[in-house]
């Protein structure tokens, strides 16, 4: 009776070595990558890459993307899709505009774009689980249709440019750090935004239960957490962060255009899966997310740097998405060796 | 014996979805530090019965009484806090999170940061997790495994680790051996005889007969949605029990009615 269940104790040593080493390749397989492809560019670039210049030029490009692809990570943590970030982004930044033309004060049109990026990140939660649509994939794809019709409903289908300077402060401003040393605002509202929702994530119930849901959403049922409840919160916050996204991106361009964030939501599932979050959800780190981002920025800027036309770095992205994901699936294989 | 309350009962439950009729009017009782087996067919009612006691089904009639008092339950939740946990046949465990994350799932523990942000306790719930298992000697490497690294006697434990984390009464278990390997079953079986020693009432749902008897005082049996049959486990053998499941009363049955003629 005094030994009960042990059993990991005879399973092989070299096997649980390599086991052991599984969950570090998890975390850090994709930091190694960044590092890679960092060294990589040095090496090709020494001149132009390593300067501040260059540097917070990449974080500048990313930061929409790496905000999107934030909310994308919560809701393919819980094994679901957002296929209407790119539409939700562009519908905020829109109103944004739209509200800006008219005459609005700044503290309302910093609002907005959250309350709209939230409206539609919320009825794509209830169309989930109130019309109990088969797949989130069915709500989303409707949503991007949504979404973008009305961005073009708003305007007229023209872009609106010309917004009040501290709208556009996150976007497109820099913050001394010391002589010479500029880090662009959007970094830092991604630095926050990561560091909030990360914590969220690992330290709430509410984080925990979404991570349960992933792994298992029947257990996370009988456990008593309100699984619909969650969700609706889950894709009213992928939405939230679209519309950050979308002021970020209205900051940069100093407008609203009605093809902005067209097909975008594509980038974002690339940052989040090449980051290491599982497409069968539960599984990712908001770290892994954000090294997501950075590798499609940094392979765009290498490319960009080397002259490499525009649709070899699209086949590249494809390429790693496809590589990344490979090492995850050798990953389960050795995993599931395991039991 | 009729001086305790019995811990559980369920009187004249019927349960029909729609036109079919999955329970009519069974009973069931169950004692503190009883593990009552309950045998049949598929399709017999066995799991119904069980998600109505465990609050995931409400009965279409008939009635619920835990330690006399009569309840209703609209969701597992209500049962839970009433003591009733359930041990599900897949285990329901989310494989992605740690030991000490699926025995407190739903019911994490907090504390207050700034003092007025709730985030959960990791590490209270990690040592509470740790002493919960040594307290029903379940033997793993480090509570922060996740559950999908443990073998299946592991899981089943952590299940069953959840189910008796916070005072319950009863623990009702779907089939907890079916996917075992061998060697596993006999620890999980000296687990559920561990729970009896405290007094928690143990539902056990099995086709294995050799789990039943290794384990059980009772053993009852349904047969299209009825009471069948039932007998102390000394009063009854295996064959008779077999007989049960299939529908045919066995030597026993036939004698205790010829007794009554």
């Amino acid at each position: 009776m005094a030994e009960q269940i042990t059993e990991l104790s005879d399973t092989k040593r070299a096997e649980s070595l390599r086991v052991r080493l599984i969950p570090y390749i998890d975390r850090y397989g994709v930091l190694l990558l960044v590092l890679v492809m960092g060294i990589t560019s040095y090496i090709l670039e020494p001149e132009v890459f390593l300067t501040w210049r260059n540097v917070s030029n990449i974080f500048r490009q990313i930061a929409f993307n790496a905000v999107l692809a934030l909310g994308e990570f919560i809701v393919i943590l819980t094994a679901g899709i957002d296929l209407s970030v790119g539409s939700t982004l562009a519908l905020a930044m829109m109103a944004t505009a739209v509200l800006s033309k008219a005459g609005y004060s700044v503290p309302i049109l910093l609002i907005v774009p959250f309350i709209v990026g939230a409206v539609v990140g919320v009825i794509n939660g209830l169309g989930l689980t109130k019309l109990r649509l088969p797949h989130p994939f069915i709500m989303t794809l409707g949503m991007l249709n949504i979404a973008r019709g009305a961005t073009n409903l708003i305007s007229g289908g023209v872009p609106i440019s010309g917004l009040p300077d501290p709208v556009r402060w996150m976007g497109a401003s820099d913050i001394k750090l010391g002589e010479g040393i500029e880090i662009p605002a959007s970094l830092l509202v991604v630095v926050i935004a990561y560091t909030i929702i990360g914590l969220f994530l690992q330290y709430s119930r509410t984080g925990r239960h979404i991570y349960a849901i992933g792994g298992n959403p029947q257990a996370a049922r009988v456990s008593g957490i309100n699984v619909d409840r969650t969700l609706i919160l889950v894709y009213g916050l992928c939405g939230m962060l679209a519309g950050l996204s979308g002021l970020l991106l209205a900051g940069r361009t100093n407008s609203g255009f009605p093809n902005a964030g067209l097909g975008q939501e594509l980038d974002a599932i690339s940052a989040v899966i090449i980051g290491g979050a599982s497409f069968f959800g539960g599984r990712g780190s908001v770290l892994g997310v954000f090294a997501g981002a950075l590798v499609i920025g940094l392979l765009r800027n290498i490319l960009n740097l080397q002259n490499v036309p525009v649709f070899w770095q699209q086949v590249l992205i494809g390429v790693v998405i496809i590589s990344v994901v490979y090492l995850d699936v050798l990953r389960r294989r050795a995993g599931s060796s395991n039991s | 014996m009729e001086t305790i309350t019995p811990l559980i009962e369920a009187r004249g439950i019927s349960k029909h979805f729609g036109a079919v009729t999955a329970l009519e009017e069974v009973n069931l009782s169950l004692m503190p530090g009883e593990v009552l087996g309950v045998v049949g067919d598929n399709g017999a009612g066995k799991s119904t019965l069980m998600k109505i006691l465990a609050g995931l089904y409400p009965p279409s009639q008939g009635q619920l009484i835990i330690q006399g008092q009569p309840v209703q339950f609209s969701s597992p939740k209500d049962a839970r806090d009433r003591g009733i946990e359930m041990v599900y046949q897949d285990l329901a465990l989310a494989g992605n999170l740690r030991i000490d994350e699926n025995i407190f799932l739903g019911r994490e523990q907090t504390r207050r940061v700034l003092g007025f942000i709730p985030i959960v306790h990791h590490r209270a719930n990690m040592r509470q997790a740790q002493e919960h298992l040594e307290r029903l000697r379940i033997h793993v490497k480090s509570v922060s495994q996740r559950v999908e690294e443990l073998s299946g006697g592991q899981r089943q434990a952590v299940a069953i680790a959840r189910a008796t984390a916070f005072d319950a009464k009863v623990i009702i278990m779907d089939e907890p051996t079916a996917a075992l390997a061998i060697k596993e079953v006999g620890k999980v079986l000296d687990l559920i005889k561990d729970l009896r020693t405290h007094g928690i009432g143990v539902i056990l749902i099995s086709h294995r007969l050799d789990d039943v008897f290794y384990v059980c005082d009772r053993v009852m049996a349904l047969f299209h949605g009825r009471n069948f049959a039932e007998a102390p486990l000394g009063r009854t053998d295996r064959n008779e029990v077999i007989g049960w499941i299939m529908g045919n009363r066995g030597q026993t049955a036939a004698a205790q009615e010829l007794d009554l003629n």
